[in-house]
């Protein structure tokens, strides 16, 4: 599943000279500084891969986008400061975390959604059944049931 | 010739594909037995014809027949033969070759193994894999035609894509496929049982078998493309939460989903409808990945304009299938019988509760892949949904799953005793609680989350291990007994257990690489020295070696233990394409217990210092062995007497089955 993506890596690197993300000489003497910076370089995305963040990719862009960040850092903004400035540059298309707005309250929404609306539908269901097929079911007293779970338990049935 | 004979053997497999699609239903609808038995001998036929396709545009492969345009851009002479071979699947129009050929294949499983499953919903059935095949086999001769001609022959290819040529790339789309397409099995049954509205307990006992198939090709296929990325991409990573391995996450989700919700239907005859859509649901994704990969469409919606005829076509294919298949449903499904009580608190309710986060879990993954697309298709706007997304919203939904998932085997089916399978889960929380203590303890840095995914992790481990220790009483009883109780437990009942500590580990190694591995990236000269771990790393220096289509540049490192013992070398290595003028990192890994060592290099730049990464992956084999596990458990599962013996002949199971409806 990775051909299609391995592909467009590959065509991206046409050139002989493959070099990957973070290089030696982009990182930063300071590692408490270093440290945020790879952490953001995770949050950002390098715009002309696919889905890949600046962090992974080894694009020219991505290495330029490192060094701006770092350069952000160390000029003393926070990591808010250095993301506005990127969404400023780039649009939120840099942001691999959506932030939430009107445009992807479906997209943040859904998980949460699709988990509530299951979770109704099935316990309608299940009452539903009982309302319908009450008969269906015939109680056993807790010694037979203790019985036959053993019994059950005995035939390991599955 | 070769590549004339295969483009009109594939031509004949459309009209038989066509034959096929068409004379069983009409048979099944004039209730004519010959005409529904058409459906196996056509089957075999279509297979043995796409067989011959794809043979012989292998043979093309491996002759390096250069005057077939597809071979002259994806291969060249001076390739190994596996490589020569693998170069098939390689590339858009071979890799759908693969696709028809297993789809045909199935088919013809069906057609010859099919043999106790009532003539019109084999018929029926047969019919629809057909309308697929049919589908694929129009879509690869008007759009994406292997066979087609230079008319004049270059001397050499054009090379396979480097980064595709390894080992790992040999097995991993064939098995990807083999689950993709596998899961059509499943969707064909369904459309089977949906278009003859009825529907009963001996259906999910005829399907579980190739969902479960399908389950552990996937499993495998995509435990593979993981590793493959891990080892060739040279920095480590394992999942990316890329559109195309999501392409391949939600079937596999669905399919989980699926094979739970099938043994609820085999054993108790209930949820019926829900598991007839999600058989449909699971090849629907599979469709959509397929789609999703082949398209374009990823790239950007607008590459996919430019060239939109190969996007289009599979863009109609979806509608169809899935639009068709879900209109069905929408009018048929109602016409099956429901059945089967249960308290919430039993097997069934376990199981439900599963369906209902992995049905979500893929529901997650589904909006995230595609609501980039949609976005930017209807408002031009532009967002990325990357990893960070999935971590907030993926993530959560697992941890439920995966605190249940100890329970559910424990239950009893139609009501569970929730207080006794706590008490028998007692000892393995206590272990998962030890584990997270320990972590906390011993492990620095690292999200504060981590140790708590080391606990869950156990939980599931144990909690699969409780279970076996539970059934076969073993401490309790003579180990005699113990032996015997084991050996003569359903195999599935070890298929349960094995799948489910085989995803405890794949969680554990998640956990540990994620929170604890450590990395260390720097330029280095000969003669220099890097900690990383307990370990300590000499870099001797750099050296050539000539490969058969490309060149190395091997590093040599000492690896030794923090005490001074030498334990081993490791050789990271650039590989040098001339045919593409492209290079590859292939990254040295050693291994020790479930962690591994890892080192890729990079160019060396003017002064000769090379840029090299070493990584400490803690637990990191517990990923793909976890899925081997998986897989394992998959065929425990497979083997179980129930399904070795297949579902009961049509004629017992009417009388057998009648209650349960």
């Amino acid at each position: 599943m990775r051909v299609l993506y391995a592909t467009m890596l590959a065509v991206s690197l046409l050139a002989p000279t493959v070099s990957w993300a973070v290089q030696p000489d982009e990182m930063l003497r300071d590692p408490v500084l270093e440290a945020r910076a790879r952490a953001l370089s995770k949050e950002l995305r390098c715009m002309v891969c696919q889905n890949e963040s600046i962090d992974d990719s080894d694009a020219p862009l991505a290495h330029d986008l490192r060094v701006l960040v770092r350069e952000r850092l160390k000029a003393g903004d926070t990591d808010q400061q250095v993301q506005d400035f990127l969404v400023a540059r780039y649009g939120e298309f840099v942001l691999l975390r959506p932030p939430l707005s009107w445009h992807t309250v479906a997209l943040w929404g859904l998980p949460p959604a699709a988990l509530l609306i299951g979770g109704f539908i099935i316990v309608l269901d299940l009452r539903r059944r009982r309302r319908i097929l009450p008969a269906a079911e015939e109680r056993l007293s807790s010694s037979e049931e203790a019985r036959v779970a053993e019994l059950l338990r005995d035939n390991a049935g599955s | 010739m070769i590549a004339e004979l295969g483009h009109y053997a594939l031509t004949l497999a459309l009209g038989l594909a066509l034959i096929q699609a068409t004379m069983p239903i009409v048979g099944t609808r004039t209730n004519d037995p010959m005409l529904m038995s058409l459906a196996a001998p056509v089957a075999l036929a279509q297979f043995i014809f796409v067989a011959i396709a794809f043979g012989a545009l292998a043979e093309c492969y491996v002759a390096s027949d250069f005057s077939v345009l597809n071979v002259y851009e994806n291969s060249n002479s001076a390739m190994p033969l596996i490589y020569r071979l693998t170069s098939v699947w390689g590339n858009h129009e071979g890799s759908m070759m693969l696709w028809v050929s297993i789809l045909a294949f199935f088919g013809a499983l069906v057609a010859l193994f099919g043999n106790n499953l009532p003539l019109p919903l084999k018929a029926n059935a047969l019919a629809v894999q057909a309308w697929i095949a049919a589908a694929f086999h129009l879509f690869i001769l008007t759009t994406s035609n292997p066979f087609l001609r230079i008319p004049d022959a270059p001397l050499e290819g054009r090379d396979l894509n480097p980064i595709l040529q390894d080992p790992g790339l040999a097995f991993h789309p064939p098995m990807l496929y083999l689950g993709y397409v596998g899961f059509s099995i499943a969707f064909s049954f369904a459309i089977a049982a949906l278009i003859e509205g009825r529907i009963d307990a001996a259906w999910a006992r005829w399907v579980r078998p190739w969902v479960l198939g399908a389950w552990m090709c996937l499993t495998l296929g995509i435990a593979g493309g993981s590793y493959w990325a891990y080892y060739e991409l040279g920095w480590g990573g394992f999942w990316f939460w890329d559109p195309v391995e999501n392409a391949s996450l939600m079937p596999w989700l669905a399919g989980t989903a699926l094979l739970h919700s099938a043994v609820v239907m085999e054993k108790r005859a209930a949820l019926k409808v829900w598991t007839i859509l999600l058989a449909i649901l699971a090849f629907s994704l599979s469709l959509i990945g397929t789609f999703l990969v082949r398209s374009g469409v990823l790239t950007s919606v607008h590459a996919f304009a430019v060239d939109p005829r190969r996007g289009i076509f599979i863009l109609a294919i979806l509608v169809f299938f899935i639009g068709g298949a879900l209109a069905l449903y929408a009018w048929r499904a109602p016409l099956l019988k429901q059945g089967g009580l249960f308290a919430p608190i039993s097997r069934e309710g376990a199981l439900v509760f599963n369906n209902l986060f992995l049905t979500s879990a893929c529901a997650t993954v589904f909006v995230g892949t595609l609501y980039p697309l949609a976005l930017e298709a209807l408002t031009g706007e532009k967002i990325s949904v990357g990893p960070p997304f999935y971590n907030s919203t993926f993530g959560p939904l697992f941890v439920p799953l995966m605190l249940v998932m100890p329970f559910g085997p424990l239950l009893g089916w139609k009501r569970g005793d929730i207080v006794s399978a706590t008490q028998r889960l007692l000892a393995a929380a206590l272990l998962a609680l030890v584990a997270l203590a320990a972590a906390f303890a011993f492990e620095h840095g690292g999200p504060v989350m981590a140790p708590f995914g080391v606990g869950i992790a156990v939980f599931v481990m144990m909690g699969a291990v409780t279970d076996i220790a539970e059934r076969t009483m073993i401490l309790r009883i003579p180990f005699n007994a113990v032996w015997h109780r084991a050996i003569g437990m359903p195999r599935s009942v070890w298929g349960t257990a094995f799948a489910h500590f085989g995803i405890g580990a794949t969680l554990l190694g998640i956990v540990s690489v994620t929170a604890w591995g450590s990395e260390h990236i720097a330029a280095i000269k000969p003669g220099e020295v890097i900690d990383v771990s307990h370990y300590r790393l000499t870099f001797d220096g750099t050296f050539n070696r000539p490969g058969p289509n490309y060149s190395d540049v091997v590093g040599h490192f000492t690896v030794r233990r923090a005490s001074g013992e030498i334990i081993g070398s490791m050789e990271p290595t650039r590989r040098t394409f001339p045919a593409r003028n492209m290079a590859t990192t292939e990254a040295a890994l050693m291994t020790r217990g479930v962690s591994q060592l890892y080192v890729s290099l990079g160019d060396p730049d003017a002064s000769g210092a090379v840029p090299v990464r070493l990584y400490f992956k803690p637990n990191v084999l517990l990923i793909w062995g976890g899925a081997f596990i998986m897989f394992l458990g998959g065929g425990l599962s497979l083997s179980d007497r129930r399904l070795r013996i297949g579902a009961p002949h049509p004629a017992k199971a009417k009388t057998a089955l009648a209650p349960a409806e």
